[in-house]
Protein backbone atom coordinates (compact mmCIF):
# COMPACT_ATOMS: atom_id res chain seq x y z
CA UNK A 1 0.00 0.00 0.00
CA UNK A 2 1.34 3.18 -0.85
CA UNK A 3 2.03 6.23 1.32
CA UNK A 4 1.83 9.70 0.51
CA UNK A 5 3.81 12.47 2.01
CA UNK A 6 3.48 16.49 2.58
CA UNK A 7 6.10 18.72 2.39
CA UNK A 8 7.90 19.31 5.72
CA UNK A 9 7.10 16.05 6.92
CA UNK A 10 9.53 13.34 8.47
CA UNK A 11 10.14 10.68 6.01
CA UNK A 12 12.70 8.21 5.29
CA UNK A 13 14.33 7.46 1.96
CA UNK A 14 16.63 4.66 0.32
CA UNK A 15 18.99 4.15 -2.39
CA UNK A 16 21.56 1.88 -3.79
CA UNK A 17 25.27 3.84 -2.74
CA UNK A 18 27.18 1.07 -4.96
CA UNK A 19 25.61 -1.53 -7.72
CA UNK A 20 27.13 -5.10 -7.08
CA UNK A 21 29.75 -4.45 -9.49
CA UNK A 22 31.06 -1.05 -8.05
CA UNK A 23 31.56 -2.96 -4.93
CA UNK A 24 35.35 -2.80 -2.67
CA UNK A 25 37.31 -5.76 -4.28
CA UNK A 26 37.91 -7.30 -0.55
CA UNK A 27 33.98 -8.14 0.29
CA UNK A 28 33.74 -11.57 0.61
CA UNK A 29 32.17 -12.84 -2.44
CA UNK A 30 28.16 -13.26 -1.29
CA UNK A 31 28.50 -9.71 -0.31
CA UNK A 32 29.70 -8.88 -3.79
CA UNK A 33 26.35 -10.29 -5.28
CA UNK A 34 24.23 -7.50 -3.51
CA UNK A 35 24.71 -3.47 -3.97
CA UNK A 36 25.54 -1.73 -0.91
CA UNK A 37 22.10 0.12 0.11
CA UNK A 38 21.48 3.18 2.08
CA UNK A 39 18.36 4.46 3.98
CA UNK A 40 18.44 8.19 5.55
CA UNK A 41 16.01 9.95 7.64
CA UNK A 42 14.59 13.79 7.22
CA UNK A 43 11.86 16.25 6.48
CA UNK A 44 10.86 16.05 2.79
CA UNK A 45 10.94 18.81 0.53
CA UNK A 46 8.02 18.34 -1.66
CA UNK A 47 5.21 16.01 -1.86
CA UNK A 48 5.21 12.49 -2.55
CA UNK A 49 4.05 8.50 -2.66
CA UNK A 50 6.44 5.22 -1.54
CA UNK A 51 8.05 4.17 -4.39
CA UNK A 52 8.69 7.90 -6.06
CA UNK A 53 11.61 10.05 -6.03
CA UNK A 54 11.96 12.78 -3.51
CA UNK A 55 14.55 15.38 -2.13
CA UNK A 56 15.02 15.51 1.96
CA UNK A 57 17.01 17.79 4.46
CA UNK A 58 18.89 15.70 6.53
CA UNK A 59 19.19 16.57 10.14
CA UNK A 60 23.01 17.14 9.53
CA UNK A 61 21.32 20.12 6.88
CA UNK A 62 22.33 17.80 3.63
CA UNK A 63 20.25 17.83 0.83
CA UNK A 64 19.62 13.79 -0.64
CA UNK A 65 17.49 12.71 -3.22
CA UNK A 66 16.17 8.50 -2.99
CA UNK A 67 12.68 6.59 -3.11
CA UNK A 68 10.92 7.23 -0.74
CA UNK A 69 10.15 4.22 1.84
CA UNK A 70 8.29 5.67 4.96
CA UNK A 71 6.11 8.66 6.00
CA UNK A 72 6.75 9.37 9.95
CA UNK A 73 8.78 6.35 9.87
CA UNK A 74 9.25 4.55 13.84
CA UNK A 75 10.21 1.84 15.67
CA UNK A 76 9.27 -1.52 15.54
CA UNK A 77 12.42 -3.51 17.70
CA UNK A 78 10.75 -4.79 21.22
CA UNK A 79 12.26 -6.44 24.06
CA UNK A 80 11.36 -9.68 22.53
CA UNK A 81 9.03 -12.65 23.73
CA UNK A 82 9.78 -14.67 26.45
CA UNK A 83 12.34 -16.97 25.88
CA UNK A 84 12.03 -20.24 27.82
CA UNK A 85 15.51 -21.39 27.99
CA UNK A 86 16.28 -18.24 29.97
CA UNK A 87 13.00 -17.72 32.33
CA UNK A 88 14.01 -20.06 34.85
CA UNK A 89 17.99 -19.07 35.45
CA UNK A 90 16.97 -16.09 37.89
CA UNK A 91 15.30 -18.13 40.09
CA UNK A 92 18.20 -21.25 40.02
CA UNK A 93 20.49 -18.50 41.33
CA UNK A 94 18.19 -16.81 44.54
CA UNK A 95 17.72 -21.11 45.42
CA UNK A 96 21.90 -21.28 44.92
CA UNK A 97 22.10 -18.45 47.37
CA UNK A 98 20.13 -19.48 49.82
CA UNK A 99 21.53 -22.80 49.84
CA UNK A 100 23.32 -24.25 52.65
CA UNK A 101 23.01 -20.66 54.31
CA UNK B 1 32.06 22.25 -7.65
CA UNK B 2 31.75 18.42 -8.91
CA UNK B 3 33.81 16.05 -7.49
CA UNK B 4 34.01 12.30 -8.33
CA UNK B 5 32.62 10.42 -6.05
CA UNK B 6 33.15 6.96 -7.74
CA UNK B 7 34.54 4.59 -4.99
CA UNK B 8 38.18 4.40 -6.46
CA UNK B 9 38.02 8.04 -6.91
CA UNK B 10 36.76 9.04 -3.49
CA UNK B 11 39.35 6.06 -1.84
CA UNK B 12 42.28 7.58 -3.64
CA UNK B 13 41.38 10.64 -1.34
CA UNK B 14 41.37 9.32 1.78
CA UNK B 15 44.40 10.31 2.79
CA UNK B 16 43.25 14.62 1.99
CA UNK B 17 39.77 14.31 3.48
CA UNK B 18 41.19 12.60 6.71
CA UNK B 19 44.02 15.09 7.13
CA UNK B 20 41.45 17.84 6.92
CA UNK B 21 38.46 16.25 9.06
CA UNK B 22 41.01 15.10 11.96
CA UNK B 23 43.53 18.18 12.14
CA UNK B 24 46.51 15.90 12.90
CA UNK B 25 49.91 15.62 11.59
CA UNK B 26 50.31 12.19 11.56
CA UNK B 27 53.59 12.84 9.46
CA UNK B 28 55.17 14.70 12.72
CA UNK B 29 54.89 11.25 14.30
CA UNK B 30 56.12 8.94 11.59
CA UNK B 31 59.64 7.53 11.94
CA UNK B 32 59.50 4.86 9.51
CA UNK B 33 57.43 1.84 7.57
CA UNK B 34 56.94 0.66 10.50
CA UNK B 35 58.08 2.56 13.58
CA UNK B 36 55.94 5.74 14.92
CA UNK B 37 56.46 7.80 18.26
CA UNK B 38 53.09 6.34 20.15
CA UNK B 39 53.84 8.05 23.21
CA UNK B 40 54.87 11.12 21.57
CA UNK B 41 51.20 11.40 19.73
CA UNK B 42 49.12 10.09 22.50
CA UNK B 43 51.19 13.36 24.30
CA UNK B 44 51.01 15.88 21.67
CA UNK B 45 48.18 15.24 20.27
CA UNK B 46 45.64 14.16 22.55
CA UNK B 47 45.02 15.76 25.46
CA UNK B 48 46.60 15.22 29.28
CA UNK B 49 44.75 13.13 31.47
CA UNK B 50 43.98 16.63 33.97
CA UNK B 51 42.85 17.94 30.80
CA UNK B 52 40.42 15.24 30.13
CA UNK B 53 39.11 15.24 33.39
CA UNK B 54 38.22 18.39 33.28
CA UNK B 55 36.16 18.27 29.99
CA UNK B 56 34.53 15.06 30.72
CA UNK B 57 33.01 17.08 34.15
CA UNK B 58 31.71 19.94 32.25
CA UNK B 59 29.58 17.31 30.35
CA UNK B 60 28.64 14.66 33.15
CA UNK B 61 30.60 12.23 31.60
CA UNK B 62 32.84 9.99 34.00
CA UNK B 63 32.79 9.41 38.05
CA UNK B 64 30.40 6.41 37.75
CA UNK B 65 29.55 4.28 40.80
CA UNK B 66 32.22 1.45 41.60
CA UNK B 67 29.52 -1.74 42.63
CA UNK B 68 30.58 -4.29 44.67
CA UNK B 69 28.46 -7.41 43.57
CA UNK B 70 27.62 -9.43 46.54
CA UNK B 71 25.60 -12.06 45.32
CA UNK B 72 27.53 -12.43 42.15
CA UNK B 73 30.58 -12.86 44.14
CA UNK B 74 28.65 -15.45 46.55
CA UNK B 75 28.11 -17.65 43.76
CA UNK B 76 31.74 -17.83 42.61
CA UNK B 77 32.74 -18.67 46.39
CA UNK B 78 30.19 -21.24 46.58
CA UNK B 79 31.89 -22.61 42.81
CA UNK B 80 35.58 -22.41 43.55
CA UNK B 81 37.58 -24.62 45.74
CA UNK B 82 37.69 -23.20 49.34
CA UNK B 83 39.64 -19.54 50.12
CA UNK B 84 38.91 -19.02 46.00
CA UNK B 85 36.88 -16.59 44.85
CA UNK B 86 37.94 -12.66 44.75
CA UNK B 87 35.71 -10.07 45.04
CA UNK B 88 33.71 -8.53 42.37
CA UNK B 89 33.34 -4.91 41.75
CA UNK B 90 31.71 -3.57 38.46
CA UNK B 91 32.66 -0.03 37.20
CA UNK B 92 28.82 0.86 36.33
CA UNK B 93 29.30 3.05 32.92
CA UNK B 94 25.37 2.43 31.96
CA UNK B 95 25.53 5.79 34.73
CA UNK B 96 27.29 7.91 31.71
CA UNK B 97 24.51 10.72 30.18
CA UNK B 98 24.07 8.32 26.86
CA UNK B 99 24.41 4.80 28.79
CA UNK B 100 27.91 3.08 28.17
CA UNK B 101 31.72 4.07 28.63
CA UNK B 102 31.62 5.24 24.88
CA UNK B 103 30.47 8.89 26.06
CA UNK B 104 34.33 9.00 27.98
CA UNK B 105 35.49 8.36 23.72
CA UNK B 106 33.58 10.78 22.44
CA UNK B 107 33.92 13.60 24.87
CA UNK B 108 37.11 14.54 23.73
CA UNK B 109 36.92 14.48 19.98
CA UNK B 110 33.54 16.76 19.90
CA UNK B 111 35.62 18.91 22.50
CA UNK B 112 38.59 18.87 20.24
CA UNK B 113 35.79 19.77 17.46
CA UNK B 114 34.20 21.85 18.83
CA UNK B 115 37.84 23.96 19.83
CA UNK B 116 38.95 23.50 16.11
CA UNK B 117 35.53 25.42 14.80
CA UNK B 118 34.28 21.93 13.20
CA UNK B 119 30.70 22.82 12.73
CA UNK B 120 29.87 18.81 13.56
CA UNK B 121 30.70 15.60 14.06
CA UNK B 122 30.79 12.32 11.89
CA UNK B 123 31.36 9.02 13.62
CA UNK B 124 31.17 5.40 11.52
CA UNK B 125 30.06 2.96 14.41
CA UNK B 126 27.01 0.78 14.74
CA UNK B 127 28.36 0.36 18.53
CA UNK B 128 27.00 2.81 21.52
CA UNK B 129 29.29 5.08 20.71
CA UNK B 130 27.02 6.81 18.06
CA UNK B 131 24.85 7.74 20.75
CA UNK B 132 27.65 8.98 23.17
CA UNK B 133 28.73 11.43 19.96
CA UNK B 134 25.43 12.29 19.22
CA UNK B 135 24.68 13.47 22.85
CA UNK B 136 27.56 15.09 23.16
CA UNK B 137 27.64 16.87 20.19
CA UNK B 138 24.71 18.10 21.78
CA UNK B 139 26.17 19.81 24.53
CA UNK B 140 28.41 21.22 22.13
CA UNK B 141 25.87 22.71 19.75
CA UNK B 142 27.51 20.99 16.53
CA UNK B 143 25.61 19.16 14.10
CA UNK B 144 26.02 15.20 13.52
CA UNK B 145 26.04 12.15 11.29
CA UNK B 146 26.35 8.59 12.56
CA UNK B 147 27.08 5.95 9.77
CA UNK B 148 26.03 2.44 10.54
CA UNK B 149 26.10 -1.09 9.27
CA UNK B 150 22.17 -2.24 10.10
CA UNK B 151 21.30 -4.58 7.64
CA UNK B 152 21.81 -7.59 5.42
CA UNK B 153 20.66 -7.72 2.12
CA UNK B 154 16.97 -8.65 3.02
CA UNK B 155 16.80 -5.02 5.28
CA UNK B 156 16.69 -7.36 8.14
CA UNK B 157 18.66 -5.36 10.87
CA UNK B 158 19.77 -7.08 14.68
CA UNK B 159 17.44 -5.44 16.89
CA UNK B 160 20.67 -4.64 18.81
CA UNK B 161 21.84 -1.90 15.86
CA UNK B 162 18.14 -1.08 15.30
CA UNK B 163 18.04 0.01 19.21
CA UNK B 164 21.46 1.78 18.73
CA UNK B 165 20.06 3.81 15.38
CA UNK B 166 16.97 4.57 17.16
CA UNK B 167 19.34 6.40 20.55
CA UNK B 168 21.03 8.40 18.21
CA UNK B 169 17.80 9.82 16.22
CA UNK B 170 16.67 10.31 19.43
CA UNK B 171 19.06 12.41 19.94
CA UNK B 172 18.40 14.43 16.79
CA UNK B 173 21.36 12.92 14.67
CA UNK B 174 21.37 12.03 11.03
CA UNK B 175 22.07 8.21 10.83
CA UNK B 176 22.99 7.06 7.57
CA UNK B 177 21.82 3.46 7.55
CA UNK B 178 23.77 0.99 5.71
CA UNK B 179 23.70 -2.14 4.13
CA UNK B 180 26.64 -4.59 5.20
CA UNK B 181 30.17 -4.13 3.74
CA UNK B 182 33.62 -2.36 4.35
CA UNK B 183 32.45 0.54 2.42
CA UNK B 184 31.08 2.20 4.87
CA UNK B 185 33.80 4.14 5.12
CA UNK B 186 33.99 5.08 1.72
CA UNK B 187 30.09 6.61 2.09
CA UNK B 188 31.94 8.21 5.64
CA UNK B 189 34.30 10.47 3.35
CA UNK B 190 31.88 11.67 0.87
CA UNK B 191 30.05 12.74 4.29
CA UNK B 192 33.15 14.36 5.38
CA UNK B 193 34.21 15.87 2.54
CA UNK B 194 30.49 17.36 1.94
CA UNK B 195 29.79 18.68 5.23
CA UNK B 196 33.45 19.72 6.46
CA UNK B 197 32.58 17.65 9.71
CA UNK B 198 35.44 16.56 12.28
CA UNK B 199 36.13 12.83 12.25
CA UNK B 200 35.13 11.59 16.04
CA UNK B 201 36.96 8.04 14.67
CA UNK B 202 37.18 5.90 17.67
CA UNK B 203 40.82 5.22 17.10
CA UNK B 204 42.15 8.89 17.32
CA UNK B 205 44.46 9.57 20.46
CA UNK B 206 41.52 12.23 21.33
CA UNK B 207 39.35 8.41 21.88
CA UNK B 208 41.99 6.72 23.66
CA UNK B 209 42.71 9.67 25.92
CA UNK B 210 39.33 9.70 26.87
CA UNK B 211 39.58 6.37 27.92
CA UNK B 212 42.42 6.82 30.60
CA UNK B 213 39.80 8.40 33.31
CA UNK B 214 38.01 5.17 33.66
CA UNK B 215 40.91 2.93 34.05
CA UNK B 216 42.57 5.88 36.62
CA UNK B 217 39.17 6.23 38.30
CA UNK B 218 38.51 2.36 39.00
CA UNK B 219 42.10 2.05 40.39
CA UNK B 220 40.99 5.35 42.95
CA UNK B 221 37.83 3.96 43.99
CA UNK B 222 39.17 0.70 44.67
CA UNK B 223 42.31 1.95 46.48
CA UNK B 224 39.98 4.45 48.28
CA UNK B 225 37.65 1.52 49.45
CA UNK B 226 39.68 -1.60 49.91
CA UNK B 227 43.47 -0.07 50.75
CA UNK B 228 44.73 -1.75 47.58
CA UNK B 229 44.62 -2.29 43.76
CA UNK B 230 43.14 -5.02 41.71
CA UNK B 231 44.36 -8.00 40.91
CA UNK B 232 42.51 -8.47 37.38
CA UNK B 233 40.97 -5.73 35.53
CA UNK B 234 38.62 -6.88 32.93
CA UNK B 235 38.04 -5.19 29.79
CA UNK B 236 35.32 -6.08 26.93
CA UNK B 237 37.92 -5.83 23.75
CA UNK B 238 36.52 -5.30 20.62
CA UNK B 239 38.38 -2.73 18.31
CA UNK B 240 41.31 -2.09 20.90
CA UNK B 241 40.16 0.90 22.43
CA UNK B 242 38.72 -0.36 25.78
CA UNK B 243 41.43 -2.08 26.26
CA UNK B 244 43.96 0.55 25.70
CA UNK B 245 42.48 3.19 27.01
CA UNK B 246 41.68 1.71 30.51
CA UNK B 247 44.80 0.29 30.83
CA UNK B 248 47.18 3.64 30.31
CA UNK B 249 44.56 5.03 33.04
CA UNK B 250 45.53 2.29 35.34
CA UNK B 251 49.28 2.80 34.97
CA UNK B 252 49.13 6.17 34.83
CA UNK B 253 47.22 5.57 38.56
CA UNK B 254 50.20 3.56 39.53
CA UNK B 255 48.69 0.39 39.24
CA UNK B 256 51.46 -1.44 37.91
CA UNK B 257 50.30 -4.78 39.38
CA UNK B 258 46.76 -5.41 37.82
CA UNK B 259 46.88 -7.95 35.21
CA UNK B 260 44.70 -6.20 32.11
CA UNK B 261 42.50 -9.12 30.72
CA UNK B 262 40.80 -8.77 27.70
CA UNK B 263 37.54 -10.20 27.19
CA UNK B 264 35.94 -11.21 24.14
CA UNK B 265 32.61 -13.33 22.65
CA UNK B 266 34.12 -16.58 20.41
CA UNK B 267 32.20 -15.63 16.78
CA UNK B 268 35.32 -17.51 15.68
CA UNK B 269 34.42 -18.92 11.90
CA UNK B 270 31.79 -15.86 11.43
CA UNK B 271 33.01 -13.43 8.08
CA UNK B 272 32.68 -10.21 9.64
CA UNK B 273 31.64 -8.48 5.96
CA UNK B 274 29.42 -11.00 4.80
CA UNK B 275 26.26 -10.67 3.95
CA UNK B 276 25.07 -14.16 4.96
CA UNK B 277 27.03 -14.05 8.30
CA UNK B 278 26.13 -10.65 9.61
CA UNK B 279 22.73 -11.84 10.65
CA UNK B 280 23.99 -14.98 12.17
CA UNK B 281 25.82 -13.23 14.89
CA UNK B 282 23.71 -12.65 18.21
CA UNK B 283 26.27 -9.85 19.39
CA UNK B 284 27.36 -7.22 17.41
CA UNK B 285 30.07 -5.80 19.53
CA UNK B 286 32.52 -7.07 21.88
CA UNK B 287 33.54 -10.16 19.68
CA UNK B 288 36.47 -12.42 18.18
CA UNK B 289 35.31 -10.81 15.04
CA UNK B 290 36.90 -7.34 15.66
CA UNK B 291 39.06 -8.63 18.86
CA UNK B 292 41.65 -10.72 17.07
CA UNK B 293 42.12 -8.57 13.94
CA UNK B 294 42.18 -5.37 15.94
CA UNK B 295 45.33 -6.53 17.81
CA UNK B 296 47.04 -8.39 15.78
CA UNK B 297 47.43 -5.35 12.88
CA UNK B 298 45.62 -2.37 14.83
CA UNK B 299 46.14 0.12 11.99
CA UNK B 300 43.29 -1.01 9.59
CA UNK B 301 41.47 1.71 10.53
CA UNK B 302 40.06 5.22 9.41
CA UNK B 303 43.18 6.50 10.65
CA UNK B 304 46.50 6.44 9.70
CA UNK B 305 48.28 5.44 12.93
CA UNK B 306 45.91 3.49 15.47
CA UNK B 307 45.82 5.28 19.12
CA UNK B 308 44.13 2.32 20.23
CA UNK B 309 47.13 -0.81 20.12
CA UNK B 310 45.38 -3.32 22.62
CA UNK B 311 48.93 -5.95 21.94
CA UNK B 312 50.51 -3.10 24.53
CA UNK B 313 48.57 -3.80 27.55
CA UNK B 314 47.34 -7.10 27.70
CA UNK B 315 48.30 -9.76 29.94
CA UNK B 316 45.77 -12.42 29.12
CA UNK B 317 42.75 -12.33 26.23
CA UNK B 318 40.12 -14.90 26.95
CA UNK B 319 36.88 -16.06 25.13
CA UNK B 320 33.61 -16.40 26.10
CA UNK B 321 30.70 -17.91 24.31
CA UNK B 322 27.31 -15.68 23.39
CA UNK B 323 25.03 -18.18 25.61
CA UNK B 324 27.84 -17.62 28.58
CA UNK B 325 26.71 -13.43 28.35
CA UNK B 326 23.12 -13.83 28.05
CA UNK B 327 23.14 -15.67 31.35
CA UNK B 328 25.53 -13.11 33.22
CA UNK B 329 22.70 -10.58 31.28
CA UNK B 330 19.96 -12.86 33.86
CA UNK B 331 22.15 -12.90 36.30
CA UNK B 332 23.37 -9.39 37.14
CA UNK B 333 19.22 -8.77 36.81
CA UNK B 334 17.77 -11.06 39.29
CA UNK B 335 20.42 -11.61 41.82
CA UNK B 336 22.48 -8.12 42.05
CA UNK B 337 19.39 -5.86 40.80
CA UNK B 338 21.21 -4.19 37.79
CA UNK B 339 19.40 -4.82 34.43
CA UNK B 340 22.40 -3.41 32.34
CA UNK B 341 24.10 -4.95 28.91
CA UNK B 342 24.01 -8.01 27.17
CA UNK B 343 27.30 -6.89 24.84
CA UNK B 344 28.84 -4.91 27.69
CA UNK B 345 28.47 -7.70 30.19
CA UNK B 346 31.03 -9.80 28.48
CA UNK B 347 33.44 -9.06 30.70
CA UNK B 348 31.55 -10.17 33.53
CA UNK B 349 30.94 -13.38 32.08
CA UNK B 350 34.83 -13.52 31.88
CA UNK B 351 34.89 -12.45 35.37
CA UNK B 352 33.61 -14.85 37.18
CA UNK B 353 35.74 -18.18 36.13
CA UNK B 354 38.75 -15.44 36.80
CA UNK B 355 38.01 -14.76 40.49
CA UNK B 356 37.39 -18.04 41.05
CA UNK B 357 41.21 -18.51 40.21
CA UNK B 358 42.13 -16.06 42.52
CA UNK B 359 41.78 -16.03 46.85
CA UNK B 360 39.12 -14.63 48.41
CA UNK B 361 40.76 -11.26 49.39
CA UNK B 362 41.31 -10.26 46.00
CA UNK B 363 39.81 -7.82 44.00
CA UNK B 364 38.68 -8.29 40.10
CA UNK B 365 37.42 -5.43 38.55
CA UNK B 366 34.79 -5.43 35.69
CA UNK B 367 35.58 -1.87 34.04
CA UNK B 368 31.72 -1.36 32.63
CA UNK B 369 28.36 -1.79 31.91
CA UNK B 370 25.71 -0.48 29.59
CA UNK B 371 22.18 0.48 29.18
CA UNK B 372 19.81 -2.06 28.21
CA UNK B 373 16.78 -1.05 25.83
CA UNK B 374 14.45 -2.76 23.19
CA UNK B 375 16.48 -4.40 21.16
CA UNK B 376 19.46 -4.24 23.11
CA UNK B 377 18.29 -7.33 25.24
CA UNK B 378 18.66 -11.01 25.75
CA UNK B 379 14.88 -12.13 24.30
CA UNK B 380 14.94 -9.80 21.96
CA UNK B 381 18.68 -10.91 20.48
CA UNK B 382 17.58 -14.42 21.36
CA UNK B 383 14.52 -13.93 19.29
CA UNK B 384 16.14 -12.74 16.48
CA UNK B 385 18.55 -15.32 16.78
CA UNK B 386 16.31 -18.51 16.47
CA UNK B 387 14.30 -16.55 13.25
CA UNK B 388 17.85 -16.26 11.53
CA UNK B 389 18.02 -20.35 12.00
CA UNK B 390 20.50 -20.59 15.12
CA UNK B 391 19.57 -22.95 17.70
CA UNK B 392 19.10 -21.85 21.17
CA UNK B 393 19.44 -24.84 24.35
CA UNK B 394 20.37 -25.01 27.60
CA UNK B 395 23.42 -26.63 27.86
CA UNK B 396 27.36 -26.88 28.73
CA UNK B 397 29.25 -23.44 27.08
CA UNK B 398 31.60 -25.95 24.66
CA UNK B 399 28.27 -26.86 22.69
CA UNK B 400 28.10 -23.32 21.44
CA UNK B 401 28.92 -22.78 18.18
CA UNK B 402 28.68 -19.54 16.74
CA UNK B 403 25.49 -18.73 13.85
CA UNK B 404 24.46 -22.41 14.75
CA UNK B 405 24.26 -22.90 18.69
CA UNK B 406 23.41 -20.57 21.20
CA UNK B 407 23.78 -22.80 24.77
CA UNK B 408 22.43 -20.40 27.72
CA UNK B 409 24.69 -22.58 30.61
CA UNK B 410 22.52 -25.07 33.09
CA UNK B 411 24.45 -24.12 36.21
CA UNK B 412 26.80 -21.09 37.53
CA UNK B 413 29.44 -23.35 37.86
CA UNK B 414 29.28 -23.90 34.20
CA UNK B 415 30.25 -20.56 33.29
CA UNK B 416 33.94 -20.81 31.85
CA UNK B 417 36.67 -19.31 29.99
CA UNK B 418 39.21 -20.30 27.16
CA UNK B 419 42.47 -18.72 27.03
CA UNK B 420 43.45 -17.04 23.74
CA UNK B 421 47.25 -17.91 22.61
CA UNK B 422 48.53 -14.38 22.92
CA UNK B 423 51.81 -15.18 21.98
CA UNK B 424 50.42 -16.62 18.64
CA UNK B 425 48.67 -13.10 18.25
CA UNK B 426 52.08 -11.10 18.78
CA UNK B 427 53.55 -13.40 15.73
CA UNK B 428 50.77 -12.74 13.78
CA UNK B 429 51.07 -8.64 14.92
CA UNK B 430 54.79 -8.99 13.88
CA UNK B 431 54.38 -10.46 10.72
CA UNK B 432 51.32 -7.87 9.61
CA UNK B 433 53.76 -5.47 10.49
CA UNK B 434 56.67 -7.20 8.01
CA UNK B 435 53.50 -8.39 5.46
CA UNK B 436 51.83 -5.22 5.17
CA UNK B 437 54.26 -2.48 5.13
CA UNK B 438 56.30 -4.70 2.11
CA UNK B 439 59.41 -5.01 4.41
CA UNK B 440 62.53 -7.13 3.94
CA UNK B 441 64.65 -5.67 6.61
CA UNK B 442 64.03 -3.81 10.01
CA UNK B 443 66.23 -1.51 11.70
CA UNK B 444 67.18 -2.10 15.25
CA UNK B 445 65.68 0.86 16.42
CA UNK B 446 61.69 -0.76 14.57
CA UNK B 447 62.64 -3.77 16.05
CA UNK B 448 62.59 -1.99 19.50
CA UNK B 449 59.49 -0.32 18.15
CA UNK B 450 57.87 -3.96 17.05
CA UNK B 451 58.93 -5.36 21.23
CA UNK B 452 57.06 -2.51 22.30
CA UNK B 453 53.67 -2.83 19.93
CA UNK B 454 53.78 -6.19 20.50
CA UNK B 455 54.90 -6.50 24.33
CA UNK B 456 57.39 -8.84 23.42
CA UNK B 457 61.08 -9.17 24.36
CA UNK B 458 63.48 -8.01 21.54
CA UNK B 459 64.85 -11.95 21.18
CA UNK B 460 61.19 -12.94 20.76
CA UNK B 461 60.25 -10.48 17.75
CA UNK B 462 64.31 -11.12 16.24
CA UNK B 463 63.25 -14.61 16.15
CA UNK B 464 59.79 -14.36 14.32
CA UNK B 465 61.23 -12.04 12.27
CA UNK B 466 64.33 -14.67 11.27
CA UNK B 467 61.29 -17.02 10.76
CA UNK B 468 59.51 -14.74 7.90
CA UNK B 469 63.02 -14.08 6.43
CA UNK B 470 63.32 -10.49 7.22
CA UNK B 471 66.76 -9.16 7.81
CA UNK B 472 67.68 -6.93 11.03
Amino acid sequence: MSEACKQGEWVEIHYVVLKPEERSHDVPDDTKKVPLECWIKGWALSSGTTGGQIEIRTPANRIVKGTLTRVNPGYAHTFGPGVPELSSVGRELKAMLKEGN
Amino acid sequence: MSRDLSYNAVMARRGEIMKKALGIEYDEFIQSEIAFDYEGMMEKAGYSLDKVRQIQQQTGVGNTPLLELKNITRLVRKTSKKGYGASILVKDEAANPSGSFKDRRASVSVYHAKKLGYPGVLAATSGNYGAAVASQANMMNLGCIIVQEVFDSRHLGQPEIIEKSRKCEAYGAEVVQLTVGPELFYSALIMLEETGYFNASLYSPFGISGVETLGYELVEQVRARYGKDPAYIVVTHAGGGNVTGTARGALKAGAVNSNIIGASVDLSGLHMASDIDFNKKSFTTGHTGFGVPFATWPDRTDVPKNAARPLRYLDRYVTVTQGEVFYVTEALAHVEGLERGPAGNTSLAAAIPLARQLPEDEIVVVQETEYTGAGKHPQAQLDFARRNGVKVIRGEPKQNVPGKVIAIPENFSQLDITEMDLERMRRSYIRNAVTRNNVTEVTQEELGFLAEDAKASPAFVASVLEGLGVKV
